[in-house]
């Protein structure tokens, strides 16, 4: 009997993603043995800290689990607080949420594309050091991220952990001249968008596909952001309440995550893959070709290539923003008026980086009795495990330093927000 | 007598400021603030090396390192240790943000009974690891300079690198929102309308940002070195804010803050003393 040989990477700590984590894969006799994604992320219990605040609390106090992705937060608590308190928005309303939240994706999405994920595929340690080889390229993408963060701006008083919105639309809306100023710097974004995927679509990707059950909002014939019904790349179809019923969270002491799966289905992906898969019919045009000259095609499940998903969902965010620029009427008043009664109500929106649910119980004069808050990153992270192990078993061949590259790689695929992960996530024992 | 002129060796004239960056229990959204610097991160880059930041860079450099940003506050164990050791390879330190500088939203659990949270959020308490309180970073080790604000500001975190850098103490004004409502001539929302704010307690930084769109200011800078809590929770008292929507009011980002701390806490007295309901609209 030969002595298996051992082989142990480990990354204590992940760069490049959002939040602090660490990964640990252990190889034995040739074959990946485990693969761990760990959360030392400290939990910071924001779900206890929302018991008795009152209704109108919950988009300011939950935009600070995340400073990356605060207006997901903001909307996903705002459609829990009306959906408890039967209450629709104006369409108007509505467009301005739609318009703000496409800052939200473009300066994410432009911070993971540029700063986080590109730097992988060109062999460099971040952007500054591809800025020295590439600089054109890291402006561009800057400039991006600029365009999305002015829109935050305008709209919402600062891009991060805006201000201006409450339960039932916004404190004010923004005079027509203000938004019209936005028109001429998203039209130079959607060509700056259009020439990233041009330019991701360059790199080279590894041969890995995952076997994904995805799962991402539908919300008629529009690409999904601010609403929709839950949909899967297995036949699900159901409002936010119900898939929030179907989503079992486990606490368990080998990981550090309350895993999630959908009963009776098991462990699933959500983010730019999952609306790419299960959108693909509602891209806008420009999008389309983008994606079709990209050589993306309906499905794209090489997790590697999710930076060109994105790239294509920078065009979406920028079409649709402008869009939105040229049809803005500003809504008269700026918030529907909300009236709390004693009931439960569940949102759910796609941050850049996935779906992200909130449920609230309200008591009759509006306090928050319960709350549960389930981000992209802690329904993603079987998915990243499930990916890790898949990546690091094709790439073998690699020696520790690459390997261990390949694989931090790997988790960045999924632009994971450890700091949304771990507002109840947690570090467990240690084996 | 010769006097023998000396001048730094090339190699010292050469070598660039050491930045690190460092994260605790917090959101992420200060140390992106330095992200958001878009027009100027090539620039700063090119002045100052990057050593240690890990939402940015694979690359992380041993210490001591020049200038220390610190993000977050200590929730772990563990981290009051790590917090030690950055600062014991920091020549300077400053702490950015309510976390850091305040203990943060997270900070509520300084107000809520021992262990009640964890049980509330897991399963399984025991496997968690954390304190039951939420402090800042001055509370555990020397800080040469608190920036604060929930998020920081982009051009005072800009200023607060360079004076640094150049040596000298950052200008950052101590003044109120009210002053900056002032010179960006936003008709005062607590006199002409009643509209709860924080303002004349509040650290200017923001640019006095949320009455300039309609809303009350909410205490994201925390309060000023002379805040007077007590006037002006008499005033929203008066205005017809219960004690239970004040103590609330107080007891946000900064929550930990002294100034803050103190007036919530008596709030939450007086709303125990004479007990209200609140309001069921939502604004």
């Amino acid at each position: 009997m030969s002595h298996g040989a051992r082989r142990t990477i480990g990354v204590e700590g992940i760069s490049r993603v959002e939040g602090e984590g660490s990964l640990h894969i252990d190889v034995r006799d040739g074959s990946v043995h485990e693969v761990i994604l760990e959360i030392f992320e400290p939990p910071r219990y924001f779900e206890a800290l929302l018991r008795g605040r009152r209704f109108t609390e919950a988009p300011d106090i939950t935009a600070r689990i995340c400073g990356i992705c605060p207006v997901a937060y903001q909307m996903s608590a705002c459609a829990a607080m009306e959906a408890a308190c039967g209450v629709t928005v104006d369409d108007r309303i509505r467009a301005l949420r739609r318009l703000l939240y496409c800052g939200e994706w473009i300066q994410s999405h432009a911070l993971h594309v540029y700063l986080l994920h590109a730097p992988d595929f060109l062999g460099c340690a971040d952007a500054v050091e591809l800025a020295e080889r590439d600089r054109g390229s890291v402006e561009r993408g800057l400039r991006l991220k600029r365009a999305g963060n002015q829109l935050m701006e305008t709209i919402g008083g600062r891009s991060v952990h805006p201000i201006n919105v409450c339960v039932g639309g916004f404190y004010s809306a923004p005079g027509p001249a203000a938004i019209a100023a936005l028109a001429e710097p998203m039209r130079a974004a959607l060509d700056d968008a259009l020439a990233t995927v041009a330019w991701v679509a360059g790199f080279e990707f590894p041969d890995v596909e995952g076997a994904y059950r995805f799962v991402a909002l539908r919300d008629g014939g529009r690409y999904p952001i601010e609403s929709g019904r839950v949909a899967s790349s297995d036949g699900l179809d159901v409002d936010p309440a119900g898939f929030a019923e179907l989503v079992e969270e486990e606490h368990v002491a080998r990981s550090t995550a309350l895993h999630a799966r959908i009963r009776g289905r098991g462990p699933y992906l959500t983010g730019p893959l999952a609306r790419y898969a299960l959108n693909g019919d509602t891209l806008p045009v420009v999008a389309r070709q983008a994606a079709d000259e990209a050589g993306l095609g309906p499905v794209c499940a090489n997790p590697f290539r999710s930076i060109v998903v994105r790239a294509v969902e920078l065009v979406v965010a920028c079409s649709e923003a402008l869009r939105l620029i040229a049809e803005y009427e500003p809504p008269d008043p700026p918030a529907t008026p909300v009236v709390a009664r004693r009931a439960s109500g569940t949102g759910a929106t796609e941050a850049p980086r996935g779906l992200l649910f909130h449920t609230y119980a309200l008591d009759a004069a509006g306090g928050i009795e319960a709350a549960r808050i389930v981000p992209p990153t802690s329904q993603n992270q079987l998915t990243i495990e499930a990916d890790l192990r898949r990546v690091a078993e094709a790439s073998l061949a690699l020696d520790d330093g690459e390997l261990t590259w390949r694989c931090e790689q790997a988790v960045r695929n999924h632009d994971p927000c450890i700091s949304c992960a771990a507002h109840f996530l947690d570090v467990t024992v240690r084996r | 007598m010769t006097t023998v002129a000396t001048r730094p060796s090339d190699e010292a004239l050469q070598r660039r400021p050491t930045l690190a960056v460092w994260k605790f229990a917090s959101c992420d959204g200060c140390q992106l603030t330095l992200l958001d610097c878009e027009d100027e991160l090539l620039g700063l880059t090119a002045a100052i090396q990057v050593a240690h930041f890990s939402e940015m860079t694979r690359t992380s450099i041993d210490g001591p390192y020049d200038l220390s940003l610190v993000e977050g506050s200590i929730t772990t164990p563990a981290d009051a240790i790590r917090i030690r050791e950055v600062r014991a390879a920091s020549r300077t330190l400053v702490t950015i943000g309510a976390c850091a500088t305040a203990g943060g939203i997270q900070g509520l659990r300084n107000f809520a009974a021992k262990g009640e949270y964890a049980s509330t959020v897991y399963a399984h308490p025991e496997y968690i690891s954390s304190l039951d309180t939420s402090t800042p970073i001055a509370a555990h080790v020397p800080v040469d300079y608190e920036l604060h604000g929930c998020p920081i500001d982009r051009r005072q975190l800009l200023e607060v690198i360079t004076a640094f850098l150049a040596g000298r103490r950052p200008v950052v004004p101590g003044f109120s929102v009210c002053q900056e409502c002032k010179q960006r001539g936003t008709v005062c929302l607590l006199v002409a309308d009643g509209v709860p704010c924080l303002g004349p307690v509040t650290r200017a930084g923001c640019g006095a940002v949320c009455p300039a769109y309609g809303r009350g200011c909410f205490g994201c800078f925390g309060p000023t070195d002379a805040a007077n809590t007590p006037s002006l929770a008499g005033k929203l008292r008066t205005d017809g804010m219960t004690p239970v929507d004040a103590t609330r009011l107080f007891r946000t980002f900064n929550a930990g803050a002294p100034a803050f701390r103190d007036e919530s806490a008596a709030q939450e007295r007086a709303g125990a003393a004479a007990p209200e309901h609140h309001g069921r609209t939502s604004r």
